[in-house]
């Protein structure tokens, strides 16, 4: 899979999952600071993209931004 | 093993999300947004011992069994009054429950289920009746100027009244101690001369990413293998009466389990998590209000701090 096609199911999942337009995702988008996304939404977030990609993402692993997740699952 | 009773004693004193808003940085609809909570019972004169032993008084008074009757009084908590006696011993002796073993079990949030294990096993070798007792008093474990964690917990107790009619519950119980420190509360202090050891963190704390993980993909996982076991569909089970941490794991859980929403009722708007509490609080509710009835298949689940993990079918 293409960072490309990686950023867009991951899109699709972060704006379904905080219930906003997919236009305002975008790889620099920080979940806190720009989606307004508390601790909880990014586990919700990190779980469905588990499931998804059928990864497993370390509770330790930093995730802050958009960038973070698909360079993680890119690795995966 | 059969749940012939169910009762619950909770503190009077309700504190409502915009009552912390006046202690702490934080509002009422955040914390109703973010957890499903709407208020919760704190203890101001009562001790544990006080309601586990309401819990106890009602689940003999509305049944036909006396307190010499009882073979067993068993209390899960993670909050009691003393290391030693034990709440159940108390109670034992308040009751007059001469026959009766009395013991606590501290397996966290998951306490409640675990009690009823150790109660299925007793019920197995010739024990007769018994008392299944969750009760807390987490008010004295909080950092009550932390937000993240002081919004989420209430005190209280709920307990059930068990016999040896029927069949014997299918369980499956699992603990998790290498994340152990994930989640943690009521750290000691040893005031011997001779200590050199740190000073453990008295106040409830949690790596919440962890806790969240583990409540929402290891736990629907033992609930799926239970079934699995026992050859039910997921749709198959009456009510699924889980540990009441946060509306949204609820949310989470049903979806991994693959069921209704509403297949998994919930409280916590009104107390809040109160650890080996909710449960029994969850089943003495559910009965209040006719939805729990007599020949039901019912899953209990309880999960949390351990890191433990319990979940029991049984027919109601």
């Amino acid at each position: 899979m293409t960072n490309t096609e990686i950023f867009g199911k991951v899109q699709a999942i972060i704006a379904d999952q905080l219930d906003k337009a997919p236009e305002l995702v975008t790889l620099t988008t920080n979940f806190k600071d720009d989606l307004e996304a508390d601790s909880l939404d990014v586990f919700e977030i990190i779980n469905e993209i588990e499931d998804q990609f059928d990864i497993s993402i370390d509770t330790d692993e930093q995730i802050n931004t958009v960038q973070d997740l698909v360079a993680f699952i890119a690795k995966a | 093993m059969r749940i012939i009773q169910t009762a619950a004693a909770v503190p009077p004193q309700r504190v409502t999300n915009s009552d912390l808003a006046a202690l702490m940085p934080t509002t009422d609809a955040w914390i109703t947004s973010r957890t499903g909570i709407r208020t919760r019972h704190v203890a101001t004169t009562q001790t544990n011992y006080d309601l586990a032993l309401a819990v106890a008084t009602q689940l003999l008074a509305t049944s036909d069994y006396t307190a010499a009757d009882l073979d067993f009084i068993l209390v899960a908590t993670m909050s009691p009054d003393y290391q030693t006696p034990g709440v159940a011993n108390r109670v034992q002796g308040a009751l007059g429950a001469v026959n009766a073993l009395a013991c606590d079990l501290n397996a966290a949030c998951a306490g409640f289920v675990y009690g009823l294990e150790v109660a299925a096993g007793q019920l197995a070798r010739g024990a007769q009746a018994g008392l299944v007792i969750g009760s807390e008093v987490l008010s004295s474990l909080l950092d009550w100027t932390d937000r993240s964690t002081a919004v989420l917990f209430g005190d209280g107790a709920a307990g059930v009244l068990v016999t040896a009619a029927g069949p014997a519950p299918l369980s499956r119980l699992r603990s998790f101690g290498q994340d152990a420190m994930q989640l943690t509360a009521g750290g000691r202090t040893n005031h011997s001369p001779f200590a050199q050891t740190p000073a453990l963190a008295p106040a409830f704390a949690m790596n919440g990413r962890a806790v969240y993980h583990f409540a929402t993909t290891t736990v629907a996982d033992e609930v799926l293998a239970l079934l699995a076991t026992a050859g039910l569909a997921p749709t198959a089970v009456d009510g699924y009466y889980v540990h009441q941490a946060n509306v949204r794991i609820i949310q989470s859980l049903a979806k991994r389990l693959g069921v209704a929403p509403e297949r998994l009722p919930h409280n916590l708007a009104e107390y809040g998590n109160t650890s080996a509490a909710s449960v029994p609080l969850l089943l003495h509710d559910a009965r209040m209000s006719g939805r729990l009835t007599d020949g039901q298949q019912i899953i209990l689940c309880g999960f949390g701090g351990g890191l433990n993990v319990a979940a029991m079918l049984l027919t109601t």
